[in-house]
């Protein structure tokens, strides 16, 4: 073997998080006192986040890793020759053929934690920039047609199809128009945005340039929240880089065509991932939600036509174009198709990123790839879709995760987030926590959301204080009825799907038998 | 603040220009902001206190932000809440301090399959017992 070996140390928040960093100077200053050389390249995490700080090395039969790696394990790790990819009892094999990723399905995911996210030239090695220099070649109805064709709906959360969403910013006769990428992602138990713009933001940065492409915006904007430094850091990085390599800038990739982008960061409001509120934000004022119509593709930021998409769906986009539509319609279930980036989180084994088609049912991803409870304890609940999402008892995880399929049992996909819970958790205290975070978080525009958040919070205290109970549950059930149907967005609309869902499937941890009548209300 | 001025939208990037400098937004930057991007007082003071990132005081030198959304809770966070408050004296409630150091409660932190989540400073730590918090703290990067 000549020249150096290239070991893979990620630069991913939640790998340095566990302590990536200080993996990454100790494998050089030991490399250097043995005489080695090394080549370290900082990549995103492969996203099997138990396994963090996952150490590869580059080897003739492919990537070799090495995890959870500590401190104290580097010096072992060359003793025993990790080098050349040799035996270790941190061995994981090779990489690409361990079981939890071999049985996933990476296509939006493909090259997060395989190349280094800041290297173009390793950007186009994996397949990168194919579909933008295709979609050059294409007119617009073209592009439109390919993602409307794919099935392509937003990820977000809404599930809009991205196709019917950039055809209306298509046909609206206006001369400046926006993309707008919303990177707020503040549910709890999602992750995937974050490691997609730390791990691979070249993919966003061609989404979004396809997307002005196709609808004829000139002008993209990355909205990302505050609490993502890492990501934050990668993005505005990665926008310089892809100008200077003219894939951005007033001549993209030399066609003579102009795409621009420009990173925005939030300033601690969850209700600006709502896309109004968003819009507002990015317009310098209170984050405060928009009454709709008009949407946002007729009249959206500064009052232009303007299409808002979360990280996920831009970040599809790429792979959808140089693949062909067919390719990603082909996976998925019922009008749910293409991959979700599923993201397992909170109290369990094995968590991380499981990109996989649509349809998988949710036992396989808690149970299979997430390997039950980290704490052992038999799993009590998950939360399916983050903060706004239903809380699932252990026998419903039969159920499929599509978007129809979830909505048929009153849950949502949301975000794809799924939070495990083992048996010691008290759902009366969950449900309060949602009406909680309601009132701390709404925007106050609407008083469905803005008072019944705090009336919840009060009315779950008295039913779990024992006071008149039978009353005060008809009272809850009745706001939750409110709030789903009078609320502007989803912040106060969907509160109500954890609390009813804790209601519905742990009558017992609120003190009561059971909800009849709890049917009706929030059914988003 | 001139690159404000005649740009749409600037209040909330003035506002974060101005923290990013002096580390708070001073009362009276408010004015400023409202003559360079030219609304009232009244409009930069709504963007002001409409974000919970914006403040009004000096921060101190250590900031710690701990998790408590559900995949935190679901880790542990309360038990984490419990052991800063024993060990390190600090509720994490409000803006609470206590000397060098001021401890928030934040809604996630993208660390949701490492938690219980923390950042201290601008450093992220997943599996966050105190004696970590104390290790960052001892050595803010």
């Amino acid at each position: 073997m000549s020249g150096s070996t290239t070991v893979y140390v990620p630069r991913d928040a939640a790998a340095l998080s566990v302590g990536a960093e200080e993996i990454a100077k100790r494998v050089e200053d030991e490399a250097r006192k043995r005489g080695k050389a090394v080549e370290i390249v900082r990549n995103g995490s492969r996203g099997a986040l138990w396994l963090e700080p996952l150490v590869e090395v580059s080897t003739a039969n492919g990537r070799v890793g090495y995890g959870p790696v500590a401190p104290e394990d580097v010096t072992s790790l060359f003793d025993a020759g990790f080098l050349d990819g040799a035996h270790h009892q941190l061995s994981l094999g090779v990489v690409d053929d361990h079981e939890w990723f071999a049985k996933q399905d990476r296509l939006t995911f493909a090259r997060v934690g395989v190349v280094d996210p800041l290297s173009v030239s390793d950007y186009e090695a994996h397949g990168g920039l194919v579909a933008l220099r295709k979609a050059l070649t294409m007119d617009p109805q073209a592009i439109i047609d390919e993602v409307g064709a794919s099935g392509l709906r937003g990820r977000g959360g809404a599930g809009f199809p991205a196709g019917i969403k950039w055809q209306t910013a298509l046909q609206a006769q206006v001369g400046q128009k926006y993309i707008c990428c919303n990177a707020d992602e503040g549910d709890s138990g999602t992750f995937a945005d974050r490691m997609l713009m730390e791990g691979d933001p070249f993919a966003l940065i061609e989404g979004m340039a396809i997307a002005g492409l196709a609808v004829g915006a000139t002008q993209g904007l990355i909205y990302v929240r505050s609490e993502y430094p890492h990501a934050i850091g990668a993005l505005r990085a990665a926008v310089l880089l892809a100008a200077e390599s003219a894939i951005l800038g007033r001549d993209v990739l030399g066609s003579g065509r102009v795409f621009e982008v420009e990173v925005r960061v939030g300033a601690g409001s969850y209700v600006c991932g709502e896309e109004t509120a968003m819009l507002e934000s990015l317009e310098g004022k209170r984050g405060v939600v928009r009454a709709k119509p008009p949407l946002p593709a007729v009249e959206g930021l500064f009052g232009k036509p303007t299409v808002v998409n979360n990280v996920m769906t831009l970040a599809s986009v790429p792979w959808i174009i140089s693949h062909g539509a067919s390719a990603y319609r082909d996976r998925g279930a019922g009008r749910s198709r293409g991959t979700q980036v599923f993201q397992l989180a909170g109290n369990v084994a094995r968590g991380g990123i499981v990109e996989l088609a649509l349809g998988v049912p949710l036992r396989d991803l808690v149970d299979g790839f997430g390997g039950g409870t980290r704490t052992g304890r038999p799993v009590k609940t998950a939360q399916v879709g983050g903060p706004l999402g239903a809380y699932l008892p252990s026998s419903a995880f039969d159920v499929p995760m599509d978007y129809e399929s979830l909505l048929a049992i009153g849950a949502m996909l949301g975000h794809g987030g799924i939070v495990v819970f083992d048996d010691s958790v008290n759902m009366a205290k969950q449900a309060r926590f949602a009406m909680e975070f309601c009132a701390e978080e709404s925007c106050g525009k609407c008083t469905p959301c803005r008072i019944g958040s705090v009336r919840g919070v009060e009315t779950i205290d008295k039913i779990v204080a024992g006071e008149r109970r039978r009353e005060n549950l008809e009272l809850l059930l009745d706001l939750c009825e409110v709030m789903t149907e009078g609320s502007l967005c989803a912040m106060g609309g969907l509160t109500p799907l954890p609390v009813k869902s804790a209601l519905d499937h742990f009558p017992e941890d609120f003190g009561i038998e059971s909800v009849e009548g709890s049917t009706r209300g929030a059914t988003a | 603040m001139s690159q404000f001025a005649d740009s749409e939208g600037s209040v909330l990037r003035a506002l974060q220009a101005i923290q990013e400098t002096f580390g708070y937004v001073p009362d009276e930057a408010l004015d400023t902001v409202a003559e360079v991007c030219n609304v009232s007082r009244a409009e930069v003071y709504g963007v002001f206190t409409y974000y919970s990132d914006l403040r009004s005081t000096l921060p101190a030198p250590n900031v710690v932000r701990v998790c408590i959304a559900e995949a935190c809770q679901a880790s542990g966070s309360d038990s984490l809440v419990a052991a800063i408050r024993a060990e390190l004296g600090l509720d994490v409630h409000a803006k609470s301090r206590s000397g060098e150091t001021e401890i928030a409660p934040v809604f996630c932190l993208g660390n949701c399959a490492l938690g219980p989540a923390a950042l201290v400073n601008d450093r992220l730590l997943g599996r966050t017992t105190v004696a970590k918090i104390r290790a960052a703290l001892g050595d803010p990067r």
